[in-house]
């Protein structure tokens, strides 16, 4: 179940509904990207990568005093330490050297929260490459940290200024951008969505996160599996990663954190897979916040890297087919959970990662259990937005 | 007959010129004045946009365009609404034009036969793929005699473009280059060798450039080769300044001119 079919289908979802001008560059990319990935010269090259440029592998670190606190044992897949300090570094230096192969000379990306555009800009700068990123105006200011990084990096950053200024908006112009320079762009998706490959593409390069934590485990607890898997979801792409080698192992539970907002009662939400409807947002059949017209909807969460009206169609997938537990992680409840990490462990989570983090109030575990939560991203680019919000953490607030 | 094949075989001695408008702009209750006015200047064919939160191939003018409209309250229940009052009044083929979201959110079937009752003669949706289109959307738009327009671009192959020509009807879509929606002030040799590249393939379909006319040297090129242009942004644009189809159609013929 983690791979799509030929035309890019995971069950109903998925697919590529793309503009005609765009119809070539996407077909080329599904004929080139599965030779690409599977060449020893790209797997080597990668590899390489991964290793001395991202860090990796990133630690599995058990979290002594949160396994106390929530009964079970706990354990810390900790992406927040790889270079640029988020996941997303996995699936941009795969990606950028798909785009060499490929002969492209110029990339352009999507930013939400900035992690991908940085991850991005970091890439482009190592390859010797042009780099124009696309990140929501809102964002744009949210995240003004990340923003003066990719400058320094030498990225060109074109605030969005349509729409409600998220990721949504940052999407469509980065596909309108493409639609304009088809011959030599090359896209690089930041998480499991967009037209057939990119789902793909992004599960493939962040599978990484469960291939470690496959021999991690083997290595400290004897047996390869975890009870558990946690993970949170905007497009999808950490958690792709982390469920990727276990989605056919029924032994592994998996939960998934998506961003409540201010609750899925409310407009002001991006808990897609609780609210969303099938439809279509770039260039994939998936789930989808829409009205009755069947225009989308915005998104509305604390978290830049959540904020998105649509899902993976892989998770649209496996959430209907009832594989993932799926919870709706509003604002308070993230923010609290941040600090708890922070206070608990010493580790500042991103607030897209602490919506995972507080799904472990709401499961009901074994002492024996074994739970493995991916730690998409560290906090540093969210201090702001932790302390403004310091009354969400209640006990943890009062400082 | 449907109309759009009744134009394109009658219309043989001149260029046809067709316009595209965004329903619901400038005012929601506007779609019935734009038509009957574009009708009576003299226009072959009008695309009725339908507006869409996420329009993905287009550019600034008629993203905000869509933007107004929706604000306006239009939905396409509304504007097949307003489709179906003018219906007998209008003689020119009026051609649908939006995103597959809200067709498929309206529902494929309903959306067809929708068109049938209130005057539409086919439908341009640019993100529908052509396995799609022709598994599922064409069984139901040729029981509704509907003409779905599908596009080609500088990008699209030779063996695609013979492809969509023995699988479609009514007219091609010929984009004029790698872009989204929007004015350009001049078409360059590059585009102009694209567009005898294609004329020289001699397509059963009639075809019509769109994309980037806004002028007398794009809208010449444009119509020097394939059937005729449609113009978008350029007109959109007056429209939106002018609030006067009439006006509006003044200053375009004037802008067509230069």
């Amino acid at each position: 179940m983690n791979k799509p079919d030929k035309q890019g289908f995971y069950g109903q979802f998925g697919g590529a509904y793309v503009p005609e001008i765009l119809y070539k560059c996407v077909h080329d990319l599904q004929d080139a990207y599965i030779p690409i990935i599977e060449s020893k010269e790209f797997q080597d090259e990668y590899n390489q990568l991964l290793k001395d440029y991202v860090g990796r592998p990133s630690p599995l670190y058990y979290a002594k005093r949160m396994s106390e606190k929530y009964g079970c044992q706990l354990y810390l897949k900790r992406e927040d330490l790889n270079h640029t300090g988020a996941h997303k570094i996995n699936n941009t230096v795969g990606q950028i050297l798909m785009a060499k192969k490929m002969g492209k000379s110029r990339i352009i990306a999507e930013t939400g929260a900035g992690q991908h555009g940085v991850a991005t800009a970091t890439v482009c700068a190592l390859m010797n490459m042009e780099c124009e990123i696309f990140m929501g105006k809102t964002d744009v200011e949210r995240q003004h940290t990340n923003v003066e990084r990719m400058r320094m990096l030498g990225a060109k950053v074109h605030p969005v200024t349509t729409g409600n200024m998220t990721l949504s908006d940052a999407c469509s112009e980065a596909i309108r951008d493409w639609c304009c320079h088809p011959q030599d762009t090359f896209y690089i998706v930041g998480s499991t969505m967009g037209p057939h490959p990119y789902p793909d593409i992004v599960a493939r390069m962040q599978s990484v996160i469960s291939k470690e934590i496959k021999w991690q485990l083997q290595e400290k607890i004897g047996r390869d599996y975890p009870d558990y898997l946690i993970a949170c979801v905007g497009g999808g792409s950490n958690a792709a990663g982390t469920i990727y080698h276990y989605i056919d192992d029924s032994r592994v539970k998996m939960v998934l954190a998506e961003a409540g907002g201010h609750g899925i009662d409310t407009d002001y939400t991006a808990a897609t897979m609780h609210c969303g409807t099938e439809g279509i947002i770039h260039g994939a059949r998936t789930l989808v916040m829409q009205t009755d017209d069947g225009q989308i909807k915005e998104a509305f969460t604390i978290s830049a890297g959540l904020d998105y009206p649509g899902i993976g169609p892989m998770h649209a997938q496996l959430a209907k087919s009832g594989r993932t537990k799926v919870f709706a992680i509003n604002d308070d409840e993230a923010i609290y959970a941040g600090y708890e990490l922070t206070r608990m462990e010493g580790i500042i989570p991103a607030i897209e990662s602490a919506h995972a983090v507080a799904t472990l109030k709401k499961l009901t575990f074994n002492p024996d259990d074994i739970v493995v939560l991916t730690v998409s991203g560290r906090g540093d680019k969210d201090v702001e937005t932790y302390l403004s919000n310091k009354k969400m953490a209640k006990e943890y607030g009062d400082f | 007959m449907n109309k759009i094949n009744k134009l394109f075989s009658e219309v043989k001695d001149r260029k046809l010129l067709s316009l595209y408008f965004c329903a619901g702009c400038p005012t929601l209750d506007g779609t019935a004045d734009v038509i009957i006015t574009l009708q009576k200047r003299g226009i072959d064919m009008i695309e009725v946009g339908i507006p869409f939160s996420d329009p993905l191939a287009d550019g600034p003018v008629i993203q905000s365009a869509a933007t107004k409209a929706l604000k306006n309250g239009m939905t396409l229940s509304k504007l097949f609404a307003q489709l179906g009052e003018i219906k007998n009044q209008v003689t020119i083929p009026l051609v649908m034009m939006g995103y597959l979201n809200v067709i498929m959110y309206y529902g494929i079937e309903k959306f067809f036969q929708s068109c049938a009752e209130n005057g539409a003669s086919g439908c341009i949706i640019p993100d529908l793929p052509f396995k799609d289109y022709l598994e599922v959307v064409k069984p139901i738009a040729d029981k509704y005699d509907i003409r779905v327009i599908m596009m080609i671009t500088p990008e699209t192959s030779e063996e695609r473009i013979r492809f969509i020509d023995d699988n479609t009807d009514g007219f091609i879509y010929m984009v004029s280059s790698a872009s989204i929606t929007g004015a350009q002030s001049n078409f360059n040799d590059d585009k102009v060798a694209y567009f005898e590249r294609i004329n020289a393939m001699n397509l059963k379909t009639p075809r019509m450039i769109g994309f980037g006319i806004s002028n007398k040297q794009t809208l010449e090129s444009a119509q020097n080769n394939a059937s005729g242009a449609i113009i978008g942004s350029k007109f959109v644009t007056l429209l939106n300044e002018t609030g006067s189809p009439d006006v509006a159609i003044d200053k375009l013929y004037d802008a067509l001119k230069k």
